[in-house]
């Protein structure tokens, strides 16, 4: 059995390898887009977000909840849509769909912000990452209820096709992945160099400061909020297309703990990092994913699932030689 | 009342049982610098605090040019032109010193947000006057050689003139210096001295400063308010402050002991 592997491997190495870099590549966009949010909402407030697995994932119930049920109705269009297994949406319609989404998930940002974090203004740190905590029970159970077990469906349009490159089979949800994440991550990078995101950097280092230079704080924490959660959310949309889950939905297996496989990568790049974030995103995929392909042969010795360990070992490794990660801010102390 | 920048009328802010300004009006006159005195926790600070809408007081009123600025967000109050500096330095840290200073000019930035970030347009012309201004700023202050340094590493006295030029680079009418001499030797305090008096000379900035260095607050302020538990003692010129009774009893504890002109 492990013979016949290797020669399989070996017969079609070039291949083998293309198909586990899209993998590798298209998994670290998830990532990234999820660490972004987690990133640009501790930037801004100096709070490690627990609720981002909750919310992500609510982002995507909004999406399958407008793209399955038989409409919204305040559509400008007929929702034709509800799709079985093999269904799909239109290429426009499925992208409204993800806008509106969106739209939806940074509204519940917004209001999360106003009724529990902006009252936490000035409070200790460590309150407001708990009252976080809190908000991701509260909000799990109404993911989990409105998920069958085997998950609500996108209606992606592509479903689960392929391009076949030289006999390697790129899924093109593995190319979508990677060419939202880099609109994504480059928005949020030129984003910082507004007057808005310097406006939020300030109020990272120091809010009353931030406050004499005629920030409104509390604008700043709002757009954070909404930004940070419409990033998760995105990120939880990209994870449902096929085949991140094998048929292409909103699952109860993967979703819930998707924010929590991406905290090793704002561990490894920074946390009040945009670059530590799409680096960490990369890195960490590619050495899940790689880990998982090539050290397929000791499967009987490591356990099947051993490469979703692996992200965590580069978190544990980093903190011991880089606690501040690839590029997040170092506390400067004077001696 | 349209002569008075600032008006603040029977001021009394409360914390829960305590009172930490009680029923005290002042003003400041254009181009003024008036300073506020008193013991420790007699509420100078708080007086900076209501100003700047950090605090709500209970009760009174401050008029800014002739408006109420009550019930406004502090962002609000900063960009009528009323500029701060903190008793414990609050500038943002990792920063470097051109750039604490360019946060500054965060209230005179007109761009959007397309234009900030693909860098065109209004963007990059408000880019360039902001940094010669900027320069003009870090020329004013001499701490040319500090230019490129994170503000966390800089020494203290460097650090307070840093948090000086970030308020300058507001271009505010009011400036609320919160004891800008604080902590420095007596060289340092004679250059800040110097700044403060370039400052009302050459830009025209009304200033209250709250001080504990008395030698610096005789030499250089026009009026001077003393507070003590939260009250108003005396208002006056230096000369009438220091022959004040009750200025003597609440410094020294007693009113057969002189205060130095020094």
């Amino acid at each position: 059995m492990i013979n016949a592997t290797l020669q399989l491997a070996q017969a079609g190495s070039g291949a083998t390898f293309v198909q586990t870099l899209t993998k590798a590549l298209a998994l670290g966009s998830v990532y990234v887009l999820i660490a972004l949010g987690f990133v640009i909402i501790f930037k801004a407030t100096q709070v490690l977000n627990f609720a981002a697995g909750a919310l992500s994932m609510a982002g995507a119930m909004f999406m399958t909840i407008l793209i399955s049920d038989g409409g919204f109705p305040l559509l400008p269009f007929d929702n034709p849509l509800a799709p079985a297994e093999g269904e799909t949406a239109s290429i426009a319609v499925f992208f409204v769909h993800v806008l509106i989404a969106l739209a939806l998930a940074a509204i519940l940002g917004l209001v999360i912000e106003r009724l529990t974090i902006r009252p936490m203004v000035g409070q200790p740190l460590f309150a407001m990452a708990v009252i976080t905590l809190g908000i991701e029970i509260a909000i799990r159970p109404f993911n989990l209820d409105a998920t069958a077990l085997e998950g609500r469906r996108l209606g992606v349009p592509w479903g689960a096709d392929s391009w076949v490159w030289g006999g390697a089979v790129v899924p093109k949800s593995y190319i979508v992945a990677m060419v939202i994440a880099s609109i994504a991550g480059a928005s949020v990078l030129f984003f910082f160099r507004t007057k808005l995101g310097v406006a939020m950097r300030a109020v990272a280092f120091d809010q009353e400061a931030a406050m004499a230079q005629g920030i409104n704080v509390g604008r700043v924490f709002a757009i954070a909020w909404a930004m940070g959660t419409a990033l998760a959310a995105l990120g939880a949309i990209v994870y449902g297309m096929a085949p991140f889950p094998p048929g292409g939905s909103v699952s109860q297996e993967i979703h819930p703990l998707l924010a929590l496989r991406v905290l090793p990568v704002i561990v490894l790049g920074g946390l009040d990092s945009v670059a530590g974030a799409i680096y960490g995103g990369l890195i960490i995929a590619t050495a899940e994913v790689f880990a998982g392909q090539y050290l397929s042969q000791w499967n009987s010795t490591l356990g099947s699932g051993y490469s979703t360990i692996v992200p965590y070992l580069v978190m544990l490794f980093m903190l011991l030689v880089k606690p501040y990660g690839l590029f997040g801010t170092p506390e400067i102390r004077r001696v | 009342m349209s002569e008075h920048i600032l008006e603040a009328d029977g001021i009394t802010l409360r914390f829960g049982g305590v009172t930490a300004i009680h029923d005290v009006s002042f003003h400041v006159n254009q181009g003024e610098l008036f300073s506020i005195i008193g013991p420790n926790g007699a509420g100078k600070t708080s007086i900076f605090n209501t100003i700047s809408q950090v605090y709500r007081p209970q009760q009174g009123d401050i008029h800014w040019k002739g408006e109420s600025i009550m019930g406004h967000r502090p962002d609000f109050v900063a960009q009528l032109g009323i500029a701060r500096t903190f008793q414990n330095i609050e500038l943002f840290p990792q920063m470097t010193v051109i750039e604490n200073l360019l946060l500054g000019r965060h209230i005179r930035m007109k761009q959007n947000w397309f234009q900030g970030m693909l860098w065109f347009g209004v963007a990059k012309v408000e880019e360039m006057e902001n940094r010669r201004r900027v320069e003009d700023i870090i020329d004013f202050l001499e701490i040319e050689e500090w230019r490129n340094h994170p503000v966390a590493l800089l020494p203290y006295g460097i650090q307070k003139l840093v948090e000086l030029g970030r308020a300058l680079a507001m271009d505010p009418e009011l400036l609320l210096l919160d004891e800008p001499v604080a902590g420095m030797n007596l060289e340092e305090t004679e250059d800040m001295a110097r700044f403060i008096l370039d400052i009302r000379r050459e830009l025209g900035i009304s200033m209250i400063m709250v001080e504990h260095d008395m030698g610096l607050v005789m030499d250089i302020a026009d009026r001077i308010m003393v507070l003590d538990f939260g009250e108003k003692i005396a208002e006056g010129t230096p000369e009438e402050v220091q022959k004040d009774p009750n200025v003597i009893a609440a410094y020294l504890g007693s009113s057969d002991l002189h205060v130095s002109s020094e």
